[in-house]
């Protein structure tokens, strides 16, 4: 891996998708206090790929949750697309999550009972878009991902790699802030893993934010920037990875 | 979040887990179907009941010898005594004494033997007055009633009830034969329409003689002026109360008797009998319904169960739908519209399971069943009221699911 730290400047001309000041989370285990985050500053602009590595243990998967809001923070702040979550409350954050985060996740976690189609119109179900509407944007963003064929196929019927593309289709129907994408070749043999960080690779072409979290180099050398994270922090700037 | 997205939800839900779905609503549909069944047993007893006192005339009033209560306010000897008499029934027709009687019978009867040819029957036999037929609502079918001449000469004269005659002699149309009680011969006047039974007592089976007859010839208790029973045909039905009560103060009076609770006979009324039936019939409805009630709670349990299940299941599910954006309260109605469409389709077919019981047993259990719509309509509402109730609160469990926790559930 070569790389050279330096600040991502060539973004910071437009408003940060994210912003993290400060950012704690302390867990509480009966008497014990854990401290997965220790004052993390960041800042994500439009259109960066940006990968979080870490080992496990570290506070990455703490970090994820908090960026994708299904977690809130125990002091600190964070603003995304302009809104500060840092407090809002479980109704607010369910918004947040369907309009701006677009998850991706290891395990794809698709609905068996679901197609492809009714996979990816699920995040707009939960958004009050009306039935046409939705088949129309999910059949889009499944044609975005190459299974436009696929539509009607259930996901037991899609081979794994197939099944992380209509999850990253469900990800983008709702044309988020940001595409979250946790560990998202975790369970994906080596064809597959090229077909889906090949896809990502797109997205960010195409102008997608992208956070990437995950444990290996190889796959975080496809980003922009690599965070590291060890101890809840993050071991110096972002570092720029030269292509 | 639309309600029709909602419903779609909920319904695939169920649809996809068919075997849980149906195990789960069977506790349901067994509660539906019995609360249809013993409703509809419990008004159709209250139904028969009422038609068979009705038969014997709703403004009739009946009077029985014997006192109405003793010491411990039991009943006392009821149609045993021999304290009602035949002077007693023909003070009671005087239309001075008793100006709300339309009608009055005295009955005394006796268990006979008829004979005709080779065929014997054993009956019981009634004597009493020309005035039966009116009092007692019968008609003849065949022939004519015994006379007032019959009744003054103690005439060997007898009316049939039409099963006896069947019996006896094969048809009904058997006016001018003879019979034979202990080899005195009497003449078929004629033979009674079908009435029914009466409980356990055929209206049919029976033979009718004028009271001097039965007294002079057949009766053997000894006591040739008491009768069994005195049977009074109120002129309306409202004014029933008045003739008992005129009924009343003439006999205390004939007795020479000065407190009515001292009366050495009872007067009842065939409404009161209505009213006692009715009252037992209520309550063993209630009875049933509370048992059918109990099968119901059951089946809510069960719902709350399977649900409780289904959401420990579902986690992942649960997970996922909170990540993409489901709010706690989507989450929580669509389990609780889930266990709603459960208690509605179990309901419903516990309904039509329950009619289909009540179509179907009447013929085999020979009683008959009543199918109230008001109990249909209420069954189907309890049911998805139930769904509500045990659903609220594997529902709320759902909703409280934290996203990270639940998506991380293997």
């Amino acid at each position: 891996m070569t790389a050279t730290a330096i600040t991502t400047t060539h973004f910071e001309t437009a408003a940060p998708v994210i912003e993290l000041s400060g950012a704690r989370k302390t867990y509480h285990t009966g008497d014990i206090e854990f401290e997965a985050l220790r004052g993390i500053d960041c800042r994500i602009y439009p259109g960066e790929y940006v990968a979080i590595v870490g080992p496990s243990g570290s506070g990455k998967s703490t970090l994820m949750n908090i960026l994708g809001c299904l977690d809130v923070l125990t002091s600190g702040s964070y603003v995304l697309a302009g809104e500060d979550v840092s407090h809002m409350d479980e109704v607010a954050l369910a918004s947040a999550r369907n309009r701006r985060i677009g998850f991706v996740f290891q395990q794809f976690h698709l609905l068996s009972s679901l197609t492809a189609l009714g996979n990816v119109e699920l995040p707009l179900i939960y958004a009050g878009v009306a039935p046409a509407e939705r088949r129309k944007r999910a059949m889009v963003a499944l044609e975005r991902v190459g299974l436009g064929d696929k539509s009607r196929n259930h996901p037991g019927q899609l081979s794994g790699g197939q099944q992380q593309r209509v999850a990253i289709a469900r990800a983008l129907v709702t044309e988020p802030a940001i595409v979250l994408a946790d560990e998202p070749t975790g369970n994906l043999d080596s064809h597959s893993t090229r077909d889906v960080l090949g896809m990502l690779d797109d997205l960010h072409a195409e102008g997608s934010t992208i956070v990437l979290i995950t444990h290996e180099s190889d796959v975080a050398a496809r980003a922009g920037t690599v965070y590291n994270v060890t101890d809840g922090q993050f071991v110096g700037t972002g570092t720029e990875i030269a292509k | 979040m639309r309600p029709a997205d909602l419903l779609a939800s909920s319904w695939r839900a169920i649809r996809s887990h068919k075997m849980r779905s149906a195990l789960t609503m069977l506790g349901i549909v067994v509660g539906i179907a019995s609360v249809v069944l013993t409703v509809g047993l419990g008004l159709g007893t209250q139904k028969d009941v009422s038609e068979q006192i009705a038969a014997l005339g709703s403004d009739l009033l009946i009077v029985s010898p014997g006192s109405s209560t003793d010491e411990s306010g039991m009943r006392g000897g009821f149609g045993s005594g021999t304290t009602l008499t035949r002077a007693d029934a023909d003070a009671l027709a005087s239309t001075v004494a008793v100006p709300d009687a339309m009608a009055v019978a005295a009955e005394k009867t006796a268990s006979v033997s008829l004979e005709y040819g080779e065929s014997n029957w054993t009956t019981t036999v009634t004597g009493t007055s020309t005035s039966w037929p009116e009092v007692r609502s019968r008609e003849l079918l065949y022939g004519s009633f015994f006379t007032d001449e019959d009744v003054d000469s103690g005439a060997s004269v007898i009316v049939l009830g039409a099963e006896t005659a069947e019996e006896l002699f094969g048809t009904a149309a058997v006016v001018g034969q003879d019979v034979t009680i202990d080899d005195d011969t009497y003449e078929v006047v004629g033979v009674l329409s079908e009435a029914g039974s009466s409980g356990d007592t055929s209206l049919d089976d029976m033979a009718v003689v004028p009271m001097t007859t039965l007294v002079e010839q057949l009766d053997d208790s000894g006591s040739s002026e008491s009768v069994a029973t005195i049977y009074i045909k109120a002129a309306a039905s409202n004014l029933l109360s008045a003739a008992s009560q005129e009924a009343e103060s003439l006999l205390l009076n004939l007795h020479g008797i000065a407190a009515a609770d001292d009366a050495d006979f009872t007067i009842d009324v065939q409404d009161s009998l209505l009213d006692a039936a009715t009252s037992v019939y209520q309550k063993l409805t209630v009875l049933l319904t509370g048992i059918a009630a109990l099968a119901l709670l059951v089946g809510g349990i069960g719902v709350m169960n399977i649900m409780l299940v289904s959401v420990t299941e579902r986690t992942r599910e649960i997970g996922l739908r909170k990540a993409l954006g489901a709010a706690p309260a989507n989450i929580r109605n669509q389990f609780l519209i889930e266990a709603m469409i459960l208690g509605l389709s179990g309901g419903a077919i516990g309904v039509a399971i329950g009619v289909g019981l009540a179509l179907a047993l009447p013929s085999v259990l020979g009683s008959t069943i009543v199918i109230s719509g008001l109990a249909l309509v209420v069954s189907v509402v309890v049911a998805v009221g139930i769904g509500a109730v045990f659903g609220v609160y594997p529902a709320a469990r759902a909703a409280k699911l934290a996203p990270i926790d639940a998506l991380r559930d293997q």
